[in-house]
C-alpha cells in the first residue's frame, strides 16, 4: 500500500517535472544566446518600449546545473543569469508608478530603480541602488522567497496572471551583486569618524552582519561575537553549498572586517561572558542580539531517540559547516543511509532532502502533512528537489519511528491526512484520517519541522524578557527589557527568513545609532573603570 | 590564545594538558565543559570536560583519553602549539551547596570532570567521600589531587592491581548503608558505571547526579545531537545538562545513541594510525 502511494507521488512529480524541466535543460550558453538575440532586437527598435512590448518579452529561465549530474556534487545548482539575460529580464519591468514590489520587500529596496538601471545595462548603478538598502544582495538574490515577497506583488506577474511570470527581481539582484563581487570592485561604504563608542553584536548571521555594518558606518567600534568557529550563522551551518556557496558568505564577512568590524569566533555570549558583563565590565555602550533560533523541534513521537533520527540542524551542520560531505577529508562523520525520510515542507526540509541525495542515499522521501500549495519552501527549491528525484509524500506525517534492538531505524509508521478548516496561519489544517497507518521502509529520519528559541541567553540573563515560546521580546525598534540591549532576527521572530532578519538588524541598528548619538549617553565612570578585556585577549 | 602550556602523559592512553584560555578560566564553574577543534575546515568538534582552571595564570586543564582521531591528534600536539578552536565554558554549572555528606564517584577518565566538583563541594563545607575506580592501577588518575580535597578516599580497580578489587558500586553501597548515609552522590564515568551507581543508590532514595558525555557539535542547543531522555522527556545535554538526575536518565537509550557513528569513528581512527605510520616512515627515510 505504502509503496503504491510513494510511486504515485513520484509519478506525479515526474510528470510535473516534464514540462518545467525542458525549459531549464537549456544550457547557460543557449539561454545567453537567445537573450542576446532578444536584446539586440529590443535595442534596435526606434520607438521606446511600451508596456505592451515589455509584457511580450519572454521571462528568462535560470540556467541550472544538469539534474542528474548535480545529484552527486555539492556545486551550486542555479548558475545565475548572463548579462544578456539580466538586461532582458530587467526590460520586462514596466516601471509602474505605485511600485508594489517595494512594499513586498522587508528592507524596502528601491526595486524599480535598480531594475531600471539593469535594463539600461548600467549594472554598477544597479548594485549601488540595492546596497543603499541591503548589505547581502548576493545572498538574498539566492535565498529570499521572492515569489512570496516582491515578485508576489509585481504588476507584470499580475497582468500575466502568473506569479512565475513576474519580473525576476531576485535573479537580477543576484546577477548585479555577483558581477560586482567577482570583479573585485566592491566599494567599501563610507565610515564616519570614530566616535569612541563601542557596540557588541551577538551572532554573525544575517541580522548580526547587517546591524554590525550599519552601526559601524556611524563611526562606532563594533565587535561581533560568534559561537561557532566560522562567521555567517545559518548561512554557513544551515544553507548548503549547492544553494549558497560558502565563498560568498566569506566575502561578506571579509567586507565587514574591511570596514573595521572585529569578528570574534568561538565566543558564546552568556557563557564565555555574561551578556550584562559586556556592558558593566567590558565597556560596551550597547548590544544587539541576533543569535538566531537554533533549538530544533522534534515531534515527540515514539522512536525519536533512536540513533538514526536527527534534526535537520544537526544533519545540515555536519554536512555544511563541518564539511562531512567530503568523506575523505572531513573528520566529522555523517549518516550513511540507504533510504532517508525527511519530515517537513520548508526550505530546511528541501535542503536536507537534497543533501541526503548528494550524500548517496538510494531513496529520499519528503514527508509533509499538508499539500504542496501550503509548503513554505521556495518554489525553486521544491522544483529542484523533485528534479533530483526526491519522492514527495504529501498529506502524510510520521506517527512513530520503528527500530531494532540496537536502536537503529528500520522504518517509519505514517498516517494520512486531509485538509480541513483554515487554522491560525490561514492555511487549511491537516486532519488525520483514522486507520490510515502505513509503513515506509527507511533507515534514517531527518526532522525538519522548525526551531524553538535557544534558551542559552535566557538561562544566563534572567532579566531578559522572553515570550511563552522563549523568543526575546523586542519592540518595533528592537529594544528589549534590558537597557541598551536590542534584539532582532530569529531570536525575536522565531524561525523566519534571511531578509526578515536583515530588516530587523537594520531597524535595531538605527535605534542603537540614535541612542549613541545622544549626548551623555554613557556613564564616564563605567567606561573609565572597565577593563578592555575582550579587546586585549581576543585580538 | 589556546596555546598548550604544559603536557603530561598520565597513563598509556590518558593525557593532561594545560591550555592558555583566560576567559574560560575566569568564567568556568565546576561541571562545565569546552568544545575544541584542531582544524577549522575539516576537523571535528569534540566536547571535553574541564578538569581544573587557574584564573590567575589564565589557563584551563583538560584531561582526555585517546579514543579516536581527534584525541589522537590532540595527544600529538606539543607544548607551545595552538589548539585552533576552543570554546566554552559550556553547559550548566554543578549545583554546589552544603548538602552534608557528599560522595563523589569517578570512573576512569571521569575523575577529570569530578575534580572541580569535589573541590567545590569540599569548599562548601561538605563531608566528602571520594571513590575512584579504574580498570587497572596505571589508569587511576588524579589520586593525589582528589585525596587533597576528600575526607575519605577509596580506590578500587577491576583487576585488584591497586586498592580494593571491586567495582565502584560496592563501596558506594556500603556508604549508603552507613548510619549517616550520604545526602548526595555525584557519579561521573563511563555510562554503564553511572547507570549502576544510580541503580545502587535508588533503593536508598539518595539523590544521584550524573554527567553525560553525549555526542555534540555546537554545544549551544542548536543541533540536538546530544539529546537524551530524562524522566520521559527529551533533554539536550549541552544546554539542559550535562548533569542530570541519574535516577531519571534512560541510560540504555543514551548508550545506543553514543554508538551512532562508532563504525565511522573506528575507521577514521584506524586510518589516522596508518597515516601517522606512513608519515613516520617517510620522515625516517
Amino acid at each position: 500500500m505504502h509503496t503504491n502511494n510513494a510511486i504515485l507521488t513520484w509519478q506525479r512529480s515526474e510528470k510535473k517535472l516534464g514540462s518545467e524541466f525542458h525549459m531549464s535543460h537549456k544550457t547557460r550558453d543557449q539561454l545567453r544566446d537567445e537573450a542576446g538575440k532578444i536584446l539586440a532586437d529590443l535595442l534596435n527598435r526606434k520607438d521606446p518600449l511600451k508596456p505592451k512590448d515589455r509584457l511580450a518579452i519572454p521571462s528568462q529561465d535560470m540556467p541550472a546545473q544538469d539534474a542528474v549530474q548535480r545529484r552527486s556534487n555539492m556545486n551550486e545548482v542555479a548558475l545565475g543569469f548572463s548579462a544578456e539575460q539580466a538586461q532582458v529580464e530587467a526590460l520586462r519591468c514596466i516601471q509602474c508608478r505605485n511600485a508594489p514590489c517595494v512594499k513586498g520587500c522587508p528592507v524596502r529596496i528601491d526595486i524599480p530603480g535598480f531594475v531600471h538601471a539593469a535594463a539600461e545595462g548600467d549594472f554598477k548603478k544597479s548594485i549601488d541602488i540595492i546596497k543603499a538598502s541591503s548589505l547581502l544582495p548576493s545572498v538574498c538574490g539566492r535565498v529570499c522567497p521572492q515569489e512570496a515577497q516582491c515578485q508576489l506583488e509585481c504588476t507584470v506577474g499580475k497582468t500575466l496572471k502568473d506569479v512565475d511570470k513576474a519580473v525576476g527581481i531576485g535573479r537580477i539582484e543576484r546577477f548585479v551583486a555577483d558581477l560586482e563581487r567577482e570583479s573585485g570592485a566592491a566599494s567599501l561604504p563610507f565610515i564616519k569618524p570614530e566616535t569612541g563608542k563601542k557596540v557588541a553584536v551577538v551572532g554573525s548571521g544575517p541580522a548580526g552582519i547587517t546591524a554590525a555594518a550599519d552601526i559601524r558606518r556611524e563611526g562606532h567600534a563594533v565587535t561581533v561575537f560568534e559561537a561557532f568557529h566560522k562567521p555567517g550563522g545559518v548561512m554557513v551551518y544551515g544553507i548548503p553549498e549547492f544553494r549558497l556557496p560558502k565563498k560568498i558568505v566569506e566575502a561578506e564577512a571579509n567586507a565587514l572586517k574591511a570596514m573595521g568590524v572585529e569578528l570574534v569566533t568561538n565566543f558564546v555570549v552568556g557563557r564565555t561572558r555574561k551578556l550584562k558583563d559586556l556592558i558593566d565590565k567590558d565597556g560596551f555602550d550597547a548590544i544587539f542580539i541576533g543569535s538566531g533560533a537554533g533549538l530544533p523541534k522534534f515531534l515527540n513521537i515514539p522512536g525519536e531517540d533512536f540513533a538514526g533520527v536527527l534534526s535537520a540542524n544537526e544533519f545540515l551542520t555536519r554536512s555544511n559547516l563541518m564539511k562531512a560531505y567530503d568523506r575523505e577529508k572531513a573528520d566529522t562523520p555523517i549518516i550513511n543511509a540507504r533510504k532517508v525520510a525527511v519530515l517537513g515542507g520548508g526550505n530546511v526540509a528541501m535542503d536536507s532532502a537534497r543533501t541526503a541525495v548528494r550524500l548517496g542515499a538510494d531513496e529520499v522521501h519528503l514527508v509533509y502533512r499538508r499539500t504542496e500549495a501550503e509548503m513554505p519552501a521556495r518554489v525553486e527549491e521544491v522544483q529542484h528537489a523533485k528534479e533530483e528525484g526526491v519522492i514527495f509524500h504529501l498529506l502524510q506525517n510520521a506517527k512513530r519511528i520503528l527500530g531494532n534492538d540496537a536502536h537503529q531505524v528500520i522504518g517509519m509508521e505514517c498516517l494520512k491526512y486531509e485538509l480541513g478548516e483554515p487554522d491560525d496561519s490561514g492555511r487549511r489544517r491537516p486532519v488525520v484520517i483514522a486507520g490510515s497507518e502505513f509503513v515506509i521502509d527507511v533507515d534514517a529520519v531527518i526532522v525538519a519541522i522548525g526551531n524553538e528559541s535557544n534558551p542559552l541567553l535566557k538561562q544566563t540573563t534572567p532579566d531578559l524578557d522572553t515570550n511563552k515560546w522563549g523568543n526575546i521580546i523586542a519592540d518595533e525598534n528592537g529594544s528589549t527589557s534590558l537597557d541598551r540591549v536590542y534584539a532582532g532576527g530569529d531570536i525575536v521572530l522565531g524561525a523566519a527568513t534571511v531578509i526578515l532578519a536583515m530588516g530587523q538588524g537594520r531597524t535595531a541598528a538605527a535605534a542603537i545609532n540614535e541612542l549613541l548619538a545622544q549626548p551623555h549617553s554613557v556613564d564616564p565612570l563605567v567606561v573609565a573603570s572597565s577593563t578592555c578585556l575582550t579587546g586585549k585577549v581576543l585580538l | 590564545m589556546n596555546r598548550i602550556i604544559n603536557k603530561a602523559k598520565l597513563s598509556e592512553e590518558v593525557y593532561m594538558i594545560r591550555v592558555e584560555a583566560p576567559l574560560i578560566a575566569q568564567e568556568r564553574r565546576p561541571g562545565q565543559f569546552v568544545i575544541l577543534q584542531l582544524d577549522s575546515d575539516f576537523g571535528e568538534r569534540i566536547p571535553l570536560t574541564i578538569a581544573d582552571a587557574d584564573s590567575v595564570e589564565g589557563s584551563i586543564t583538560l584531561i582526555f583519553q585517546v579514543v579516536g582521531k581527534t584525541t589522537h591528534k590532540l595527544a600529538d600536539l606539543e607544548e607551545g602549539e595552538i589548539i585552533e578552536n576552543l570554546v566554552g565554558p559550556l553547559g550548566k554549572p554543578t549545583d554546589i551547596a552544603k548538602f552534608g555528606t557528599v560522595v563523589c564517584v569517578g570512573g576512569g577518565i571521569g575523575v577529570a570532570p569530578l575534580h572541580p566538583i569535589a573541590q567545590g563541594m569540599k569548599r562548601a563545607g561538605n563531608y566528602l567521600v571520594t571513590i575512584l575506580g579504574a580498570r587497572q592501577r596505571d589508569l587511576v588518575i588524579l589520586e593525589d589531587r582528589m585525596k587533597a580535597v576528600s575526607d575519605e578516599l577509596i580506590v578500587c580497580t577491576d583487576d585488584g592491581s591497586y586498592g580494593r578489587k571491586a567495582l565502584v558500586t560496592e563501596p558506594l553501597k556500603e556508604l549508603c548503608e552507613r548510619a549517616t548515609a550520604p545526602n548526595l552522590v555525584v557519579a561521573i564515568g563511563p555510562p554503564i558505571m553511572m547507570k549502576f551507581c544510580a541503580e545502587t543508590t535508588r533503593p536508598y532514595g539518595i539523590h544521584t547526579v550524573v554527567s553525560l558525555n553525549a555526542i555534540m557539535m555546537d554545544g549551544t542547543g542548536m543541533c540536538g545531537g546530544c539529546r537524551v531522555t530524562v524522566g520521559g522527556k527529551a533533554m539536550f545535554t549541552c544546554v539542559d545538562g550535562p548533569e542530570f538526575d541519574g535516577h531519571l536518565v534512560d541510560f540504555d537509550g543514551f548508550m545506543k545513541r553514543l554508538g551512532a557513528y562508532r563504525k565511522q569513528e573506528e575507521d577514521a581512527h584506524e586510518q589516522c594510525h596508518l597515516d601517522m605510520a606512513a608519515q613516520r616512515k617517510e620522515a625516517g627515510q
